[in-house]
């Protein structure tokens, strides 16, 4: 107990070193630059203690439980030799993040905003509610697509950096066809489809299957699954913003 | 005591959040894998401990940062504080908006270093390399990158260029730079690029972003407010390949003095 007591207290000092620099840059900006007090400074005060609070237990969760699940679950897959399920395992886990990921259905809301605006789809309630359903359901789709092409790369030992290249060469040819007010929420989309809880969970798989198969290396075969779901959000979006 | 309020509402959400991924995990793990989990009272703890510290995490962002971020973003572009720093004369140069790129550089620089996924992988990395990537050089390299490609999405906005040039530049970087890196760092910082943009930056960046395309006159919020998250997430694939080049380069140069100091020793020896 005494030692886990001891745990705490170093991660929670860690977590007060991590957020020491916006603490910083925030001072910085307002006492110098600003010279103001931000308002309700009691209240941003109470607010950092419990984003230190937060990352300290996030942390600690993250060692317990999400990192050792991820790998336990490649390995299975790996030992039991089935493909097709890891590849069906491999799409819904990045559907089914991204589809109720709050930042994306934040963008997707904005983006029918902009696209009813550049009169792309009538400036009304239900087509925009439908193109940003539309939207997110079009990310949700190429983040598990992703996942799914990650991990049958990790499988078949492609090289990364092909694909990552192809996939640079689709995003500029599309930039140059799809409408102009597409082009900054798709960049973009790429970017807000990786959560907190996504990124340690497909990490987690991506080294526990490079590892649990022989000749391949964790370092080399084990990232990039992050790097697709970061990308190929790109493509699809575009490529929505063509076909509406 | 508004707090004690809001911490339950807020902590339901979050499990609804997850629930999805809870599903899929426990899903596959009866039906496909059909093996009860090793250390299951452990894996559960621990995804206890996870939901809380999100819980904790998001209302202290929306407590502290938020509220903060945002204000300082309105502050820096609105038009009476621009005048009272400007540097040049008559209407106002891209040059006059010197505090909101610095200011981009330090929260982006700052929020990275916070970044709960970015310290996941930080960990992994630092775990399957075996010690050769170290946890903070990797969140400083990514941090930098992130600082650098929100002061250019700045830049960007308050000129009102098209996105799409800085972004083909960047890949082309990208693209030269993987054939020169070390190849075990490639995949890494493919990786790196995604994971610094997720609870902590986009918000503030987006609030940065609005702002900025708000005040600035010529530009729509609309169309010019997006596109910093995508600069956000080109830039570290850039600085982590660059870093990994750097103590490549370090690493060659030591060894060669190394070896030329074994070469006089021996010389030195020899005359004797």
């Amino acid at each position: 107990m005494k030692h886990s007591l001891n745990l705490f207290a170093q991660s929670l000092l860690g977590s007060l070193r991590d957020l020491l620099p916006i603490i910083l840059v925030i001072a910085f900006f307002q006492l110098v630059v600003l010279q103001q007090t931000p308002e309700n400074l009691l209240q941003a005060i109470v607010g950092l203690v419990f984003v230190v609070l937060g990352l300290t237990f996030f942390i600690f969760g993250l060692e317990q439980g999400l990192f050792p699940i991820g790998e336990s679950m490649a390995h299975a897959f790996a030992s039991k030799g089935s493909v097709f399920w890891l590849l069906v395992f491999a799409f819904a886990l990045g559907f089914g993040t991204t589809i109720a990921e709050p930042a994306l259905i934040a963008v997707a809301d904005e983006a029918s905003e902009v696209a009813a605006e550049a009169g792309l789809i009538g400036n009304h309630q239900d087509a925009m509610e439908a193109y940003a359903d539309g939207l997110r359901l079009t990310v949700a789709l190429s983040v598990g697509f992703a996942i799914a092409l990650g991990v049958l790369r990790i499988l078949l030992d492609w090289s990364i950096q092909y694909i990552i290249m192809i996939g640079y060469v689709l995003v500029i040819v599309l930039t140059g066809f799809a409408p102009d007010e597409i082009i900054g929420i798709a960049y973009d989309s790429g970017g807000v489809t990786t959560s907190t809880i996504t990124v340690p969970l497909v990490t987690a798989l991506g080294i526990g299957l490079a590892s649990s198969i022989s000749g391949r290396n964790p370092m080399l075969d084990g990232f990039g699954l992050i790097a697709f779901a970061s990308l190929f959000p790109i493509i699809f979006v575009l490529a929505y913003g063509m076909i509406f | 005591m508004q707090l004690l309020q809001d911490f339950p509402v807020l902590l339901l959400a979050t499990f609804f959040d997850i629930l999805p991924i809870a599903a899929i995990i426990f899903g596959f793990q009866f039906l496909v894998i059909r093996k009860p989990v090793t250390n299951l009272k452990q894996v559960l703890t621990g995804m206890v401990y996870v939901l809380v510290g999100i819980t904790f995490f998001l209302m202290g962002l929306e407590q502290a940062l938020f509220p903060v971020g945002r204000s300082m973003a309105e502050q820096l572009t609105n038009p009476e504080f621009l005048q009272s720093v400007r540097i040049t004369v008559g209407e106002l140069q891209w040059q006059d908006y010197y505090w909101v790129y610095i200011f981009a550089f330090a929260i982006g620089a700052g929020t990275t270093i916070a970044e709960p996924a970015l310290i996941a992988v930080a960990i992994k990395a630092n775990e399957v390399s075996g010690g050769a990537i170290g946890i903070w050089g990797l969140r400083l390299a990514v941090a930098l990158g992130v600082a650098v490609g929100l002061a250019i999405g700045s830049y960007r906005i308050v000129v009102g260029a098209p996105m799409h040039y800085f972004i083909i530049v960047g890949y082309g970087i990208v693209v030269i730079q993987t054939f020169y890196s070390p190849k075990l760092i490639v995949p890494l910082a493919y990786d790196s690029g995604g994971v610094t943009t997720s609870t902590v930056t986009v918000p503030l960046v987006a609030a940065l972003g609005l702002g900025l395309a708000e005040t600035v006159p010529g530009r729509s919020p609309l169309i010019d407010g997006f596109g910093l998250i995508a600069f956000a997430s080109l830039c570290p694939i850039i600085s982590v390949m660059a870093y990994a080049q750097l103590s490549e380069y370090r690493d060659k140069r030591n060894m060669k003095k190394y070896i030329e100091k074994d070469e006089y020793y021996s010389k030195q020896k020899d005359k004797d």
